[in-house]
C-alpha cells in the first residue's frame, strides 16, 4: 500500500464523507418524521390514512433501494418532475427509511399497556396531549434500540448513491479505482471512512440503550 | 375506623352524578343490564359485588372510558358522552383511581402530579407544584416528590395516584378496587387516606372488597349482580339483612366459622 497515494485520495475521501453524512443524515431526519406520523396513523387505525399508510409501507420494504432512487432519478422527470442527484438521494433514503422506522415506532407504541393512556384521558387530557407527553415518551425509549439499528442501517443504504451519480463515498472509491487502479488503497479508505461515520453512532447507540435500561422504565 | 355519622341530611343534598338506565355490553354480552344510580352531593356510595359482575365496567362508563349502548350518566346534569365535546371538562371533575398501579412510568411523583393542571386546566407550573406538595404533605409523602414511581412501594403509588386525581378538584371520586394489588400491609395507608376523604365530605363511588372498610366508610352500599342493582342500603342493613339471597351468598364468603 503506498501512503503517498493514501494522503493525496484523502481529501476527496474527506469531502465525499461529508456529503454522505449529509445526505444520510438529512434522509434519517426525514424518516423519522414519517415514520413517526405512520405509527401514529396506525396506532389510531385512523380511516383511509391507514390503508394508505399500509399500501406504502409494504411498497417501500418490498422494493430495493436502488429501484427507489432510478424510479424516482429516471421515472418522475418522465412525468414532469424534475429532480437532482441530491434530491434524488434524500428522497430515496426517506422513503425507505419511513416504513423501518415506522415499525420501529409502532412496535414501541403498542407496547403501552393501555392503562396509560386511560388514566391520561381520565385526568381530562385531549389525545393529543396523551401521545405528547405520556405514550409517546415512553414508546420512544422502547424503540431506541430498533431506532439506532435503522439508523446504521440507513447510513449503509447510503452507499448505493453513487448509482445515481452522487459523489458519496463509494462513488469515489469506485472512480479511483477505474481511472488509476489504485484499489488497495481506494478500498482501504473507503472501510476506514465507514467506519468512521458508522462507529460513533453504534456506541451512541448502545450508550443510549444502556441508560434506558438503567432508568428502568415500567411499573 | 371510625366515621362519624353526621349523613342524616344527605336525602336532602343535589344530586350530583345520575345513571339512568345504563347498559353495556361487549360483542353482545350484556354486562349491565339498566343500571339506575344517584350519588348526592357528598355522599360516600360504595359497590360490591362478585367478580366479574361489570363493577369496574361501571365506573369506566361513568368515566366514559367505554362507549355504552344504552342510558346515560349525568354529572351535574351535564351528560357525558365518549366523545362530546365537553368530555375533557367533564372529566376532570371525575377523579379516578383505578386497581393497577398506573403512574406515568417516565414522569416523576411531581411530574405525574402536575402534569394535567398544567397541561389541562393550564395552571401556572409554580402553583401547581405548590398544591402537589402540600398535598403529598396530606398523605405522608412530601419526601418522594423527586421521586420515580419505580422507586415507591405498592401502597405509596396509589396514594400519589389519589393525590394526582384530587389536584384537579374534581367533584366526585371514583376508586376501583385501589388496595386489589396491594400487599396486605400496605391496604390501611391507601384506606386511611379514603376516609380522609370521606370525612372532608368529598363525593365517591367506591368498589371495593374490604367489607369492614365499607361498612365503616359507606353511606349506601350497592351490590351489583347479573347487571342489576340488587341492593341498595344503608351499611349497617346491607352487612346484617340484606334483601336477597345473592347478596347473602356474597357476604358469607367474607365470614369464617369456628372450626370447633
Ligand atoms: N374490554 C372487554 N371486552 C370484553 N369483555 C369485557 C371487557 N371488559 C370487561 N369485560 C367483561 O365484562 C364483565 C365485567 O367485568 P368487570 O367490570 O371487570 O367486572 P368486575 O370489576 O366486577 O370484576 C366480565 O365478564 C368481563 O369479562
Ligand atoms: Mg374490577
Amino acid at each position: 500500500m503506498d501512503w503517498t497515494v493514501i494522503a493525496e485520495y484523502m481529501p476527496l475521501f474527506r469531502e465525499a464523507a461529508f456529503l454522505t453524512v449529509r445526505l444520510g443524515l438529512t434522509g434519517i431526519a426525514i424518516a423519522i418524521a414519517v415514520g413517526i406520523a405512520c405509527a401514529v396513523v396506525l396506532y389510531y387505525r385512523i380511516p383511509v390514512l391507514k390503508t394508505l399508510v399500509s399500501f406504502y409501507i409494504e411498497l417501500s420494504r418490498n422494493t430495493p433501494l436502488l429501484v427507489q432512487l432510478f424510479f424516482i432519478y429516471y421515472g418522475l422527470p418522465k412525468i414532469g418532475i424534475s429532480t437532482n442527484p441530491v434530491f434524488c438521494g434524500i428522497s430515496g433514503l426517506a422513503f425507505l427509511g419511513g416504513s423501518y422506522m415506522c415499525e420501529a415506532f409502532r412496535s414501541g407504541l403498542e407496547a403501552i399497556p393501555p392503562i396509560q393512556s386511560e388514566s391520561a384521558e381520565s385526568l381530562g387530557m385531549s389525545r393529543l396531549q396523551v401521545m405528547r407527553y405520556v405514550i409517546f415518551p415512553q414508546a420512544l425509549s422502547i424503540s431506541v434500540p430498533a431506532l439506532m439499528a435503522n439508523v446504521i442501517f440507513l447510513m449503509k443504504e447510503t452507499s448505493i448513491f453513487s448509482a445515481v451519480s452522487i459523489m458519496d463515498l463509494m462513488f469515489t472509491a469506485k472512480d479511483l479505482i477505474g481511472l488509476y487502479y489504485r484499489t488497495t488503497e481506494s478500498l482501504f479508505l473507503l472501510v476506514v471512512f465507514y467506519l468512521i461515520i458508522l462507529l460513533p453512532i453504534s456506541i451512541l447507540g448502545s450508550l443510549l440503550e444502556r441508560r434506558l435500561r438503567y432508568a428502568g422504565f415500567g411499573a | 375506623m371510625d366515621i362519624t355519622d353526621n349523613k342524616e341530611n344527605m336525602t336532602e343534598a343535589p344530586v350530583l352524578l345520575s345513571v339512568r338506565g345504563l347498559v353495556k355490553s361487549f360483542d353482545g354480552k350484556t354486562v349491565l343490564d339498566g343500571i339506575d344510580l344517584d350519588v348526592r352531593q357528598g355522599e360516600v356510595v360504595v359497590i360490591v359485588g362478585p367478580s366479574g359482575c361489570g363493577k369496574s365496567t361501571l365506573l369506566r362508563c361513568i368515566n366514559a372510558l367505554e362507549p355504552i349502548q344504552g342510558g346515560e350518566v349525568l354529572l351535574d346534569g351535564q351528560k357525558i358522552e365518549k366523545d362530546g365535546k365537553n368530555l375533557t371538562a367533564i372529566r376532570q371533575k371525575i377523579g379516578m383511581v383505578f386497581q393497577s398501579y398506573d403512574l406515568f412510568p417516565h414522569l416523576t411523583v411531581l411530574d405525574n402530579i402536575t402534569l394535567a393542571p398544567q397541561k389541562v386546566q393550564k395552571r401556572p407550573r409554580r402553583e401547581a407544584e405548590e398544591e402537589a406538595i402540600s398535598l403529598l404533605k396530606r398523605v405522608g409523602l412530601e419526601g418522594k416528590a423527586g421521586s420515580y414511581p419505580r422507586e415507591l412501594s405498592g401502597g405509596q403509588k396509589q396514594r400519589v395516584a389519589i393525590v394526582r386525581a384530587l389536584i384537579l378538584h374534581p367533584e366526585v371520586m371514583l376508586f376501583d378496587e385501589v388496595t386489589a394489588a396491594l400487599d396486605p400491609e400496605m391496604v390501611r395507608e391507601v384506606l386511611d387516606v379514603i376516609l380522609q376523604l370521606a370525612r372532608q365530605g368529598r363525593t365517591m363511588l367506591i368498589v371495593t372488597h374490604e367489607m369492614q372498610f365499607a361498612r365503616a366508610i359507606a353511606d349506601r352500599v350497592i351490590f351489583l349482580d347479573e347487571g342489576h342493582v340488587l341492593e341498595d342500603l344503608p351499611p349497617e342493613r346491607f352487612f346484617t339483612e340484606p334483601g336477597t339471597e345473592r347478596a347473602k351468598n356474597f357476604l358469607h364468603m367474607f365470614e369464617f366459622e369456628a372450626v370447633r
